[in-house]
């Protein structure tokens, strides 16, 4: 990765980094000039950030009700204590 | 921290609704990352149940230096150590993480041409809102036999730091890796699961 210009392959293996802000100065340079000319890389890392907030959106599922009676009777044990 | 706060002062006083929501929260992702230590599914049920019984009887340590959040999945991440360690099944995190140095690129190559450039470039995602997507059951169901999917340590960072949204330092501590190791596998796991949505997102289906 030494030329100036970074290809869209290598721009889809440094978006974590990118996001992560762990990038050092000149790559992220690199980086967003790369995404100011290519809207697929663009697309991309609009992708990648679509699936993080998919992931943290992902409602709470409760336990099955026969392991939360259990936990709940556990509970109790430890009040009692 | 002011709701671990209200939520531990809950617990301490006896409260069954705050326990009740708490493991309505956690217990299913707890679940899924305690599967990363230990294989056997009834096996990982009994760590994240040991796991609940041990936050209770620490609660009373529990000083709010770290988030709730980090502080039971630290308690289950040390039970699932010793667990595994126990039945013979220790694998150390470093190494479950080497094992998917094999996982390849983050877009199959095949998607470039030889300079590098898109040649079959990402279809537009619909735009919807992560609320709207994720009360959709088919994606949702997608997300969630693609996470089953993960390589263990890949999983088990992605589960901390975007289903949890943990730190990178939390996540860190928790898993006892670099920082440098910690977002390799973030990398991997999250390319991963947006090829696995791919065919789900685009108003006209995938490239290939």
């Amino acid at each position: 990765m030494s030329s100036t210009m970074l290809s869209c392959r290598e721009v889809t293996e440094l978006v974590t980094d990118f996001v992560e802000g762990r990038l050092s100065w000149w790559d992220r340079l690199r980086f967003q000039l790369h995404l100011g000319m290519c809207r697929h890389c663009r697309e991309y890392l609009r992708q990648m950030k679509t699936t993080q907030r998919l992931l943290g959106s992902l409602p709470p599922q409760p336990p099955p009700p026969e392991i939360e009676a259990e936990l709940l009777r556990r509970f109790q044990d430890w009040k009692r204590t | 921290m002011a709701a671990d706060d209200i939520t531990v002062s809950r617990l301490r006083a006896g409260d069954e609704d705050a326990f009740r929501d708490l493991v309505a929260r956690y217990h299913v992702h707890l679940l899924r990352f305690a599967r990363t230590f230990v294989a056997n599914p009834a096996t990982a049920e009994e760590v994240v149940q040991e796991t609940w019984v041990a936050v209770l009887k620490g609660l009373d340590r529990f000083e709010g230096r770290s988030s709730l959040k980090s502080w039971i999945y630290s308690i289950l991440a040390n039970r699932a150590r010793t667990r595994a360690v126990r039945d013979g099944r220790m694998m150390l995190f470093s190494e479950m993480a080497s094992v998917s140095d094999e996982d390849g690129p983050a877009v199959d190559p095949s998607r470039f041409n030889a300079a590098g450039y898109w040649d079959q470039p990402p279809r537009p995602w619909d735009d919807f809102s992560p609320e709207r997507l994720a009360a959709s059951a088919q994606i949702r169901a997608r997300l969630d036999a693609a996470l089953e999917e993960l390589p263990e340590a890949q999983r088990a960072v992605v589960v901390l730091r975007d289903v949890e949204a943990c730190s990178s330092e939390e996540a860190c501590n928790i898993l006892g890796i670099s920082e440098t190791n910690q977002r390799v596998l973030l990398h991997r796991g999250r390319s991963r699961l947006r090829r696995a949505l791919e065919p789900l997102m685009g108003s006209g289906g995938t490239e290939r």
